[in-house]
């Protein structure tokens, strides 16, 4: 009866579909359900027990990822709460403390947000001390280099969204640097070559600082750019380097002690 | 059983295993495998743990979905005196604002709901034919918002009046009467004049 229900079961349309193949009783068979499965298939098929030590790895980059897990759970949340408006934001991101039950959601998106920022560079000293930028991992490390900077971006624009005044001086003087940058910044070095005929091509109403605020100074044009950034834009990009790097983790091999 | 002699300070791979194994928890200190009620305990306390956690994961992001205030206006506002209103009439000044008619039928001042009951729609009051006419799908209502043409079920709604201390009427959208429940006689949802 069991058995017979067992069998009805493994070979039923729906397990097939979904499974492929039928009990992994071979090697063959159970490499194929690795390989068949999204979830796994991105977990290495080999990892050296030397290479996973604790000791080893600090599990800086696990750590990083299950920090950005955690920020992409609470940063949808939040969203449910959240208006980028002039008017919205600030008073939103107030009543987020009583208003709304678990008051804590936004304490827990701001420290996890505080405590990525200093695990990718823990990771990333940890990768530079065991030498493991080395080759054959070298364009990993550049990968690694790149989402780096995505996390500073993220840090970076998430800071004005709760539009305080710490947000909104924070970010113009962040955003002033973007005057002085060579040739796009109003500011910058080399930008008055830019010019046809006396006229300039390169003005605060044009250059790097108006497409970072979307106007001359910051306002509801320059909220709703970064947070766009922010929640779509920047997570999409980041999520598909990482996608390539434990990809590249898992096809370099992790770095084993010397 | 066949053992091999060991010689001091040497251990056989076998028994190297075995002191692995031991370490690890995989074998008593008699060497002998976990025993499977044991092993069945700790399967069914791991899956307990982890629906639990997940489980209650899961009731803290639905918690989460449901506010703790409303912060939908009050819908309690003050329309003028009675005076207002003369009698026959139906006032549509508040219609664009608040979505009510002030009607006064002659022996009663009340509030009609300015959504019809068929969709939703806001009627228009026809002076010329005296009836409410939805431009949806014709519903007909007369001056005390009774449905006689087109496909609305019921009358429309009206809401609870009130006289404040300064003589002026109070409309409460918070609380609605009713024809279909027999509750347009309730003394709340009219002003007699």
């Amino acid at each position: 009866m069991l058995k017979r229900l067992k069998l009805a079961i493994l070979n039923s349309q729906i397990k097939r579909s979904i499974f492929r193949v039928g009990i992994p009783n071979t090697d063959r068979k159970r490499v194929l359900i690795v390989l068949g499965n999204v979830f796994l298939h991105l977990h290495p098929t080999k990892v050296r027990t030397s290479a996973v030590k604790l000791r080893y790895t600090w599990c800086a980059g696990g750590l990083s990822f299950f920090l950005f897990l955690v920020l992409t759970l609470t940063g949808v949340l939040l969203m449910f709460y959240y208006r980028p408006t002039v008017e919205g934001a600030y008073p939103d991101m107030l009543d987020m403390r009583s208003a709304v039950p678990f008051g804590i959601m936004r304490e827990l998106h701001r420290w996890t947000a505080h405590a990525m920022v200093i695990m990718v560079m823990v990771h990333m000293f940890r990768v530079f001390m065991t030498g493991s930028y080395k080759p054959p991992r070298e364009f990993n490390w550049c990968v690694g280099v790149i989402l780096l900077v995505l996390t500073f971006l993220l840090s970076f624009t998430g800071y004005l969204l709760p539009w305080d005044q710490l947000a909104i001086w924070a970010i113009t003087v962040g955003s002033n640097m973007a005057r002085a940058t060579p040739l796009v910044g109003a500011g910058g070095p080399f930008s008055d070559f830019l010019q046809v005929g006396g006229v300039p091509l390169i003005h605060p109403g044009d250059d790097a600082r108006f497409f970072l605020l979307g106007a001359r100074e910051i306002g509801g044009t320059t909220l709703l750019r970064f947070y766009v950034l922010h929640c779509v834009a920047i997570p999409v990009v980041a999520g598909f380097l990482m996608a390539v790097h434990f990809w590249r983790v898992r096809k370099d091999t992790i770095s084993g002690p010397l | 059983m066949e053992t091999k002699p060991v010689t001091s300070g040497q251990i056989s791979p076998r028994e190297a295993a075995i002191r692995r194994l031991k370490a690890q928890g995989v074998l008593d200190t008699d060497g002998r495998p976990m025993p499977r009620r044991r092993f069945l305990m700790n399967l069914a306390l791991a899956w307990t743990a982890f629906a639990a956690a997940t489980g209650s994961a899961l009731a803290a992001l639905f918690a989460f979905m449901v506010p703790r205030v409303d912060f939908t206006k009050t819908e309690v506002f003050k329309v003028g005196q009675p005076a207002n209103f003369p009698p026959r009439t139906v006032d549509e000044s508040f219609k664009a604002s608040r979505r009510i008619w002030i009607v006064n039928d002659g022996s009663r001042i009340f509030a009609v709901s300015a959504v019809c009951t068929h969709l939703g729609c806001t009627p228009n009051w026809m002076e010329n034919e005296r009836k409410f006419k939805c431009p949806c799908h014709g519903s007909g209502f007369t001056m005390q918002g009774i449905n006689f043409e087109g496909p609305a079920p019921t009358p429309l709604r009206r809401y609870e009046v009130t006289l404040a201390d300064d003589g002026q009427i109070v409309v409460n959208k918070g609380r609605q009467f009713l024809h279909e429940k027999g509750e347009f006689d309730d003394p709340k949802s009219y002003i007699a004049v």
